[in-house]
Parts: C-alpha cells; sequence; structure tokens
C-alpha cells in the first residue's frame, strides 16, 4: 500500500442534543484518526452515537436541537470545524462524500438517476451539462451497472435496491473524494448484493486511493474490510484496535459479549451467549462506566458503578476503556 | 410428485405443492395478462416440537408461504394439513377455531404492536375473543406470560412506545403464545433487532419451544440465525425450494450452488478469511419475466444449456434420504 498519513483525526469531539427532557450527549469525548486510502470502522448498536459521529464530521448535524460542543475534526491539516458554511460546502460532497443505508430514500425520485450524478459533478467541477451527463455515464459503468447507456435515463424507482446503492455510490465517488463515509451502507441489501458491494468499495478505494469512513453494526463486515476499528457503546469509544488483533483479543467486557452473542454458522451449541440486559437511554446514562449495569465482570465492582474510565492506550495502536482491560493503567484515585 | 419432502406420518404441519400466483392486471379493462408466481409448488413438512427453517432473499416468497398458510393470502393450488384437516378448505368458522392453533410473531416490533393499547391489552385480547376469559383471571394469565418472557408484570398497564424493540418483540411473542398454539410461526423475529438484543430473543423462543413443546415455522434471510435455530431447513428461491435438509447437514455438506453462495455470502468474524468469498454476479431476476428451466441459472456458475431449459426436480443426491436438492449439478 502508499504511504499512510492520517487523512482525518477526530480529536475529543462532543455533540450534544437540547431537547425539552433534557441534553442528550450523543457523541461523549470520541478520537480516532483515519489513515490514507485505509478503512476505518465504527462499529456500535443502534443509538450508539456512530451516525451522529459521522454526520458531525460533515457538519451536517441537525441544529438548532443538536451543536457539536468540543472538540476538533482535523481534515488535510485544517479543523473542518473553523471553516465557513461556504467553505464548508465545496469540502462536502467533493473532498469528503457520503453514502447513506437506505438507497430508496436518498435519491430524489422525480430525476433521472443520470440527472442526480451529473448535478452533483457540475456542482463541484467545472464541466459543462454534456461533459457532465457523460462522466455520469461512465460512474455508472464504474459500479458496474450492466447497460449504464441506458440505465442512465431511468428514475431510481425502474432500479432495484442493490443498483440504487450503485447509484449512490456513483455519486459520491464522481468527484473522486479522499474519504468515503459510508454509514451502514449495505444494511438494507440481501447478503449476495451486500458481497457485491461491499467488494465494489474495495475496489473503489484502490483505485481512487480513497480513505472510508464505515459505519456499521454488523462485526462480521468489519473482520472482512476494515483495517482499524473503534468500538462505541452509549456515546463513547470503549476499544480502539487493528481489525485483526480486535478479533483475536477483544479487550472490552462489552467487544467480548458482542463476538460471542453473534450466531454464527457451524456453531452447534444449543444455546448463544447473550449481553444481559438492554442499551442506557441517552438520557439517563448510568453513573461510571456506562456499561457496568451489563458487565459479566465489573457489575459489582464499586470504581466501575462510580468512576468513568477513559481511554487509555495498553498496548502499540491499542487502546480501551475498562478498568479491568489488562495494562490498563490503575492511578491512585483519591475517590477510592 | 417427488418434491414432497418427508414421508413422516407424524407431522403438524404438512404442506403440499403449494402455489400462491398473483394476477397481473394491465390496460382500461384490467385484464389479466400474467401471473407472479410468489410461490410456485413449495412442499414441506413439520413434525410436532420442531423448526423448519425458511431462508432466502427478500422476495423469494419465504413470507407469501406463511401468509398461505394462516389464509391472509388466498392459495392458487395444493394443500395444508394441520393435524389432518386441510387449511385451504376450512370455512370462515372453522378457520377461526383453527386460528388458535398457530401464533404468528412478526419482523417489527414497531409496526405490529397497536399503539393506543396497553401491553396488557395487546396480550390478554386473543384471550378475551377466543375464549371469553375476562377481569383478573385474564390479568393474571397475561402478568404469568410477561414473567415466561422475560418483562415484568408491573408493565402490564404501560404503552408500547415506553418499551426498547427487544422489549417490544418479547411482547409479539407473548401475543403469539397466550392462547397456547402448537404452532408458531416467526417472520423475521430478529432482523429488526441489535446483535446483542438478537442472542436474547432467540435463546427465549428456544426455551420457549421446550416449555410449551411449540412448533415454529421460523422465516429468516440470515443462514447463520436459522442454522442456530432450526432443525430442518428449506433454502427459497424465486417461488421454489432449491434446497432442503437437517440444518446441521446443510452447513456441513451444502449442495446447491445458491446455497453455497448465500453461506459464503455471510461476512465472517475472521480476519484471515478475507477475499475468500465466492461472490454472486447477477440480481434476482423480475419474477413478472422468470428465467426459463432452473430459476438460479442466470447467476449460477455450473449451469449450461440443460439448466436453461428443464426445471430440475427437488430430489435426493449424494447424502442422506433427507438431504434434497433441485439442481442438474449436484
Amino acid at each position: 500500500m502508499s504511504e499512510n498519513g492520517t487523512l482525518l483525526s477526530v480529536e475529543n469531539l462532543s455533540t450534544h442534543f437540547f431537547t425539552q427532557q433534557g441534553v442528550v450527549r450523543a457523541v461523549q469525548d470520541v478520537s480516532f484518526s483515519v489513515n490514507k486510502s485505509r478503512t476505518f470502522a465504527l462499529v456500535g448498536e443502534s443509538g450508539c452515537g456512530k451516525s451522529i459521529t459521522a454526520l458531525s464530521i460533515m457538519r451536517l448535524v441537525p441544529e438548532p436541537q443538536g451543536k457539536i460542543v468540543a472538540g476538533k475534526i482535523i481534515f488535510n491539516g485544517a479543523n473542518l470545524l473553523d471553516l465557513s458554511e461556504r467553505r464548508m460546502r465545496t469540502i462536502r460532497g467533493n473532498r469528503i462524500a457520503m453514502i447513506f443505508q437506505e438507497p430508496m430514500t436518498s435519491l430524489n425520485p422525480v430525476f433521472t438517476v443520470g440527472f442526480q450524478i451529473a448535478e452533483a459533478i457540475r456542482l463541484h467541477q467545472n464541466k459543462s451539462r454534456a461533459q457532465a451527463w457523460e462522466l455520469a455515464e461512465q460512474m455508472l459503468h464504474k459500479v458496474r451497472i450492466p447497460d449504464a447507456d441506458q440505465r442512465v435515463t431511468e428514475y431510481p424507482h425502474q432500479m432495484s435496491g442493490g443498483m440504487r446503492q450503485r447509484v449512490m455510490i456513483a455519486m459520491a465517488v464522481s468527484c473522486e473524494p479522499t474519504l468515503l463515509i459510508a454509514d451502514e451502507p449495505t444494511t438494507a441489501l440481501d447478503v449476495t448484493i451486500q458481497a457485491q458491494i461491499l467488494d465494489l468499495l474495495g475496489e473503489l478505494q484502490k483505485q481512487n486511493q480513497m480513505s472510508i469512513l464505515l459505519i456499521t453494526h454488523d462485526l462480521g463486515i468489519v473482520a472482512e474490510r476494515a483495517d482499524n476499528v473503534a468500538v462505541m457503546y452509549a456515546s463513547r469509544i470503549v476499544e480502539v484496535a487493528d481489525s485483526r488483533s480486535l478479533f483475536e483479543q477483544p479487550l472490552h467486557p462489552y467487544t467480548q459479549g458482542l463476538l460471542k452473542s453473534r450466531p454464527r454458522l457451524g456453531y452447534t451449541g444449543k444455546r448463544l451467549h447473550t449481553i444481559t440486559g438492554t442499551v442506557p437511554e441517552p438520557l439517563y446514562f448510568p453513573a461510571g462506566c456506562k456499561f457496568h449495569p451489563r458487565c459479566p465482570v465489573g457489575c459489582n465492582d464499586k470504581r466501575c458503578q462510580t468512576v468513568e474510565p477513559e481511554l487509555r492506550q495498553v498496548a502499540p495502536g491499542r487502546r480501551v476503556a475498562c478498568w479491568y482491560a489488562p495494562g490498563y493503567e490503575k492511578p491512585d484515585d483519591p475517590k477510592l | 410428485m417427488n418434491s414432497s419432502v418427508s414421508n413422516d406420518n407424524g407431522f403438524l404441519l404438512k404442506v403440499e405443492d403449494l402455489k400462491t400466483w398473483f394476477p397481473v392486471k394491465k390496460g382500461l379493462l384490467r385484464r389479466t395478462v400474467g401471473f407472479i408466481r410468489a410461490v410456485d409448488g413449495v412442499s414441506f413438512t413439520i413434525r410436532p416440537g420442531t423448526t423448519l427453517g425458511l431462508v432466502g432473499e427478500s422476495g423469494c416468497g419465504k413470507t407469501t408461504v406463511a401468509r398461505t398458510i394462516v389464509r391472509l393470502i388466498p392459495a392458487t393450488a395444493g394443500r395444508v394439513l394441520f393435524e389432518n384437516s386441510d387449511l385451504l378448505m376450512l370455512d370462515k368458522r372453522q378457520l377461526r377455531g383453527l386460528r388458535k392453533n398457530i401464533g404468528l410473531i412478526f419482523q417489527d416490533p414497531f409496526g405490529s404492536l397497536n399503539p393506543r393499547l396497553t401491553v396488557g391489552n395487546i396480550i390478554g385480547e386473543p384471550l378475551k375473543l377466543h375464549k371469553g376469559i375476562t377481569g383478573a383471571e385474564l390479568t393474571d394469565r397475561v402478568a404469568a406470560l410477561l414473567a415466561k418472557v422475560g418483562l415484568s408484570p408491573d408493565h402490564i398497564n404501560r404503552y408500547p412506545h415506553e418499551f426498547s424493540g427487544g422489549q417490544r418483540q418479547r411482547i409479539g411473542i407473548a401475543r403469539a403464545l397466550i392462547l397456547e398454539p402448537k404452532l408458531v410461526i416467526c417472520d423475521e423475529p430478529v432482523s429488526a433487532l441489535d446483535v446483542s438484543i438478537q442472542s436474547q430473543i432467540l435463546n427465549l423462543l428456544k426455551d420457549l419451544q421446550q416449555e410449551f413443546n411449540l412448533t415454529y415455522l421460523f422465516i429468516a434471510h440470515d443462514l447463520a440465525v436459522v442454522q442456530f435455530s432450526c432443525d430442518n431447513v428449506a433454502v427459497m428461491y424465486m417461488g421454489k425450494i432449491l434446497e432442503y435438509a437437517p440444518a446441521r447437514e446443510l452447513y456441513r455438506n451444502p449442495l446447491h450452488p445458491y446455497t453455497r453462495a448465500l453461506m459464503s455470502a455471510i461476512p465472517r468474524v475472521d480476519t484471515s478469511q478475507r477475499g475468500k468469498r465466492e461472490i454472486l454476479h447477477g440480481e434476482v431476476p423480475s419474477a413478472l419475466n422468470p428465467p426459463s428451466g432452473c430459476p438460479f441459472h442466470p447467476r449460477c456458475p455450473l449451469a449450461d444449456d440443460y439448466c436453461r431449459k428443464r426445471s430440475p426436480p427437488l430430489e435426493q443426491k449424494q447424502g442422506p434420504e433427507t438431504h434434497l436438492a433441485g439442481c442438474w449439478k449436484c
């Protein structure tokens, strides 16, 4: 692979929503970095804050309720949070592109797919209508849509879910972004189509030297695609590692539980491992480590119940937030 | 027909050559110009206390099979024997009596519960309607069942919006079980749930099956989930069963190229297996214009002229007689 400097680094990001019921801390103190032409995955269950992290990077957090309250998002050396909205618009969709889970609702039903791709191209590149249209056709070909020259004049409803997701990808990569944020890109698709789309993303990544921030709930997809992973739980990152070490030796009890509770082919046991309880509501996060009520290790530990562990480095390239993780330093805490 | 799947007499449900075709109407006079063969000659049997899994991708007809069995959709042809009476021949009154014996669990725990009813009413309503039980006895029975599905009896007066997805699915399960049915049809019971909740619900379904000696028809798109939950598995594609086998046998020795591709497409938690997947080309063909011969031939790596012309029967290949496949090439 080519040189792997850092392309994007998110530092201590916190995004909150100010609602009538109270402040929802959707993203709290999240830090990670994405290397050039590599794939970084954010994994977690629904409501853990992974999508809000992505929207924060794009500066698309719904205002005025939502607000990025702290942190930096350094992209190519510049802090995106300092840019004017106008400058941001030249980056969004151009240097950083995004694809979403639902290919049905992310395309406009009243325009042809060719028009929609060409529109994105003309917005960011100095091209004529005809050139943009031609490029749109090439893009459809590139994402392996059969009969691209005819499909380009079709409307989204004439296409299957997998085709629509290909159109979304064509649109996203038409300006050759350096970072592609893929938010659950295959969750709405069938497994055989999912495999095709993941394969396509990998190929485009190689061709364009593109970094991918992959947001997913599926650990299988992470194992398949990601170079590095951050596991999120209740608005925080609880573990960061390269994907091989994460799957070989997960350190956080939540990661361990997730891996064990996954039904897998060839498993012959009578019961599946479970993580007891449910994900806490963001308005009523427990004190201390947010995972402690469900944790098999620390549920009765006073420290886990009262003091939230921060994300610390425990080995080269491995960070974890758990008092019990091997190598997690235990400083003298005056509270205990 | 040799697509009948088992000759066992001890069955609870036996489906024989079931067909559900939807007419396609066109033009001013809404003339029928063709049919979508959503279910096209499906046969299987389920023995009491066991689970049959129906797997397949979206649009393969698995949900239509379930809905046809409970007569939510009229069948075009075939027989559905439930304890020796043919469900497709029953009149309305008989059907009402029989529906007590079949419970349904749906995929979407948000859309399938009435938001204006309390949990007690949602679960208790079938008991009132079918058995005329009311008052304290009703409350007691609902509370007892709530405890069985892992909820607190205190939840009885709450509304569905107060619960998480996993808890709502538990409510849906309680509603399906309140009449003590013999057969429970689970239509994608865990696909809308988070991973950590999925395993809880799958375990719960297994526990309840043991406790109440339930028989499940389990519909899902995820082969790993099906393999864990089911005794036998039928793989569907374009309205037909392509392969039928005991779950372990199917995993150990998948015969049909489609089953193999489905298994291969599941992302594994094993970074060393990266990039070793077989990727199936193309998409499921339109049901309006199905391919000739074997329905899988346009995507099949093994297909030849014979496959394009002749539709293969579901029959025993190498391996045990319980393992059937519909393929000329295996």
